[in-house]
């Protein structure tokens, strides 16, 4: 039982950080552009070229 | 006077900046045909590699362009659409009033209640999941139960009060209009159900629906997140098609710069230049230059008129041929069009009043779930049991019927539907219009721009007649030109041209000078000069004349005869001249048509014909049709319609094909019979769950498998419409 008390807790402290990450995500406009995320990874920054 | 189409770098469109007090200037554009990652790097770098501009970023999802600048007195936003225009991406800046709302708070305030609720869910099923084993006399001491269940009460109250929200607030909005929609019986639902949980809980007993109430709110969730989708979507493709009609106007100042405004920046007086290609911002006076004015999206008529220093022309109509100077005899909320859009409002109005499905079920289903869980309680007091025991199976009554699977029947059929008319170009604005359009017996049709194509096109002229004057058509920006060079597919141009506002194109074709234009023009004399023909000759030879007609569209016949299997009746309401509706009506197969009427008259033929009990169905283009859409059940626009008929319409179908209309009805009627067989389902699950309720047969178990699987059921059955594609 003790084992419980301290597991309980634990298991609904990482769900909330779940919660927290995903609003972080929400309010700092994640979701805002899908398909141009999806682009950019395909650009590469001018100042990357190897010399 | 040699005409150009494209926006001259001296055009000033500061007017466009969005200016925050603390922070450099914006401007936003929305960029056409950016697709892919090389045109959105190409973008980015041209952009941001202009004098004055700090960065840009655009938004490949919904094709905005924002553009930050360093300070008000560096910055050109008239540059940056140039170099797009350079690059092949037209494009065209945001009225910043309108960019201002594109925030959705709403969708992210849902999608965080919905995160909340997946969350409390989740993390009471963890506790419930224990308790669930006890009631089948698995190894669950009354003490591990108690903690359990407080557990359970901790992780589910505060999330089931937060995810609650908008329902609770819907249905307290709601409740003081003496009304009672779908949201009243789900917050008194989940509002009882923790109540009554927590009540169990302190006094030792086995039945807390704590996991119930949360899963229950992360259902609905879904639905309702479903449903602001869809309205999004539609409302986002408006703004786009709106932002695409450009509404600004060229005001030239007084010190002679031109600069590009809003239009609800016109003031009276203002002097306004209009080029070829451009819509009349407001009602003005002409000062200077002759032109030609299509006033088919204002009016329907198909032929063009001439326009003369001191002519009045409205707002709304598209100037053809020559540039002119206009005086604004009115600003943009004075002007003509106000009328109509006056009109607009009150038929909106009466849409409003239509009544969505979903909610003439709740009218239903309140009363008689609730007056159930009522006799429940008062039938179990009498038969014998205790005041708890009763209470608690009223309870268990109206947990068991808590509208979930019918918070989900209808959005789910909803979104289902429009995605997949949406794949065949028809963009649904809202769910209750797919709702109205399934009602529909009686289709009235626009003739110009609907039933034809809107444009003209050359009748039988023999293709080497054809050939000779292309090089001078092909030269002009008048309608007629184009439909001729249309005709004569890509060729040379002919040199030295010289574009005669009003009168014609002038030009060199292999040496020989050539005219195209109206018959005085030409030098036929003595002909009554009719709007749609056009005059062609070489300098002293034969003339040439070129008929020209609106064409009907080429599936109009295939359409109304697919409309008259389905049952509906057909009519056209024109605003042109009868002897050319007369023809579209022949040609197409309609039978009952009236010509020559007004934008006002328009709609009170509407009217007269729902006042005979009908369920109009309306489709048209032009500003003249703006009301009737409005008034009408059900309004269908196509894309090249004016943005004021965009609005009004419930639905915009693009691309050349009239089918689209039939296609948008049979998938109405198809998404209606969906949610009346997800009701039905709903029902018959009320009707096994709520007596086995009343019996005291449930348990928490039980009404979490029941609630989740009468979604699910509902949703699946949604899905099917998507796949019959």
């Amino acid at each position: 039982m003790n084992i419980f008390m301290m597991l309980a807790p634990m298991s609904v402290f990482l769900g909330l950080l779940g919660v927290g990450a995903f609003w972080w995500t929400l309010s700092h406009g994640q979701y805002e552009d899908p398909s141009g995320d999806a682009a950019r990874i395909l650009l590469d920054d001018p100042e990357d070229r190897p010399l | 006077m040699a005409v150009s189409h494209d926006l001259s770098p001296a055009v000033d469109l500061t007017a466009f900046l969005k200016r925050r007090p603390d922070a450099a200037p914006t401007f936003e554009l929305r960029v056409k045909g950016a697709r892919c990652a090389a045109c959105l790097g190409k973008i980015e770098r041209e952009t941001a590699a202009l004098p004055g501009v700090t960065s840009a970023r655009l938004n490949l999802t919904n094709g905005k362009l924002t553009v930050a600048f360093d300070s008000l007195a560096d910055a050109d936003p008239g540059a940056v659409v140039l170099r797009l225009e350079n690059l092949g991406y037209p494009a065209t800046p945001y009225d910043p009033a309108q960019a201002a709302d594109a925030l959705d708070r709403e969708g992210r305030r849902l999608v965080l209640c919905l995160a909340v609720a997946a969350f409390g869910a989740m993390n009471t099923m963890m506790f419930s999941v224990p308790l669930w084993a006890g009631l089948f006399g698995q190894e669950l001491g009354p003490a591990t139960r108690v903690v359990m269940q407080w557990w359970c009460a901790l992780v589910a109250t505060p999330c089931a009060l937060y995810a609650g929200r908008p329902f609770f607030e819907s249905a307290w909005r709601s409740l003081k209009r003496r009304r009672a929609n779908m949201d009243v019986p789900i917050s008194i639902g989940v509002l009882l159900t923790l109540g009554i949980s927590f009540s169990e809980t302190l006094l030792r007993g086995r039945d807390a629906y704590f996991d119930a109430a949360v899963s229950l709110l992360f259902l609905l969730l879904i639905g309702r997140w479903l449903d602001h989708q869809l309205k999004l979507r539609a409302r986002s493709a408006a703004s786009d098609l709106l932002a695409l009609q450009a509404p600004a106007a060229t005001v030239v100042g007084e010190d002679g710069v031109e600069r590009r405004q809003p239009i609800s920046e016109v003031e009276v007086g203002d002097v306004l230049i209009v080029r070829p290609g451009e819509r009349i911002p407001v009602d003005a006076l002409v000062q200077s230059g002759s032109s030609e004015i299509d006033n088919a999206l204002l009016t329907g008529e198909t032929a063009p008129v001439p326009l003369r220093p001191g002519h009045v022309c409205r707002a709304g109509a598209l100037n053809l041929s020559g540039v002119v100077h206009l005086q604004a005899l009115a600003r943009s909320e004075d002007s003509a069009v106000a009328a109509i859009a006056r009109l607009v409002e009150a038929g909106a109005q009466s849409k409003s009043k239509y009544v969505q499905l979903a909610d003439r079920a709740a009218s239903i289903y309140v009363p008689v779930v609730h007056s159930a869980a009522l006799l429940t309680f008062a039938g179990g007091w009498i038969v014998g049991l205790g005041p708890r025991e009763a209470i608690l199976r009223a309870v268990a009554v109206l947990i068991i019927t808590c509208p979930c699977a019918l918070g989900l029947a209808v959005p789910a059929v909803q979104i289902s539907a429009s995605a997949r008319l949406f794949r065949r170009g028809v963009l649904v604005k809202s769910g209750a219009a797919l709702e109205r359009l399934a009602e529909v017996d009686h289709v009235v049709f626009d003739k110009t721009g609907v039933l034809t194509e809107g444009r003209p096109k050359v009748l039988d002229a023999p293709a080497s007649t054809i050939a000779l004057a292309a090089p001078l058509a092909r030269a002009s920006s008048h309608p007629l030109s184009r439909a001729l060079a249309a005709e004569a597919g890509p060729g040379p141009c002919a040199d030295a041209v010289i574009e005669h506002p009003g009168l014609g194109v002038e030009g060199i074709i292999d040496g020989r000078r050539a005219r195209l234009g109206r018959a005085e023009f030409v030098g036929v004399s003595g002909r009554a000069n009719l709007e749609t023909e056009l005059w062609f000759a070489f300098q002293g030879e034969t003339k040439i004349r070129f008929r020209f007609s609106d064409r009907l569209r080429p599936d109009a016949a295939e359409t109304v005869a697919a409309l008259a299997a389905r049952g509906l009746s057909v009519e056209i309401l024109s605003g042109d001249a009868p002897f050319p509706v007369a023809m579209a009506a022949e040609g197409a197969g309609i039978s009952t048509w009236r010509g020559g009427l007004t934008p006002i008259e328009k709609s009170e033929a509407i009217l007269a014909l729902q006042s005979e009990g009908r369920r109009v169905l309306m489709v048209g283009d032009g500003l003249n049709d703006a009301a009737a859409l409005a008034r009408a059940d059900a309004a269908m626009a196509p894309g090249t319609a004016l943005d004021a008929s965009q609005n009004a319409a419930d639905l915009v179908f693009s691309g050349e094909a009239l089918g689209a209309v039939v296609d948008a009805i049979d998938v109405a009627r198809q998404a209606r019979r969906r949610a009346l067989e997800n009701f039905s389902f709903a029902a018959l699950y009320n009707l096994i769950a709520a007596p086995a309720a009343m019996l005291g047969l449930m348990n928490p178990f039980v009404a979490a498998l029941a609630m989740s699987g009468s979604s699910l059921a509902v949703t699946l059955n949604a899905l099917r419409l998507r796949r019959r594609a």
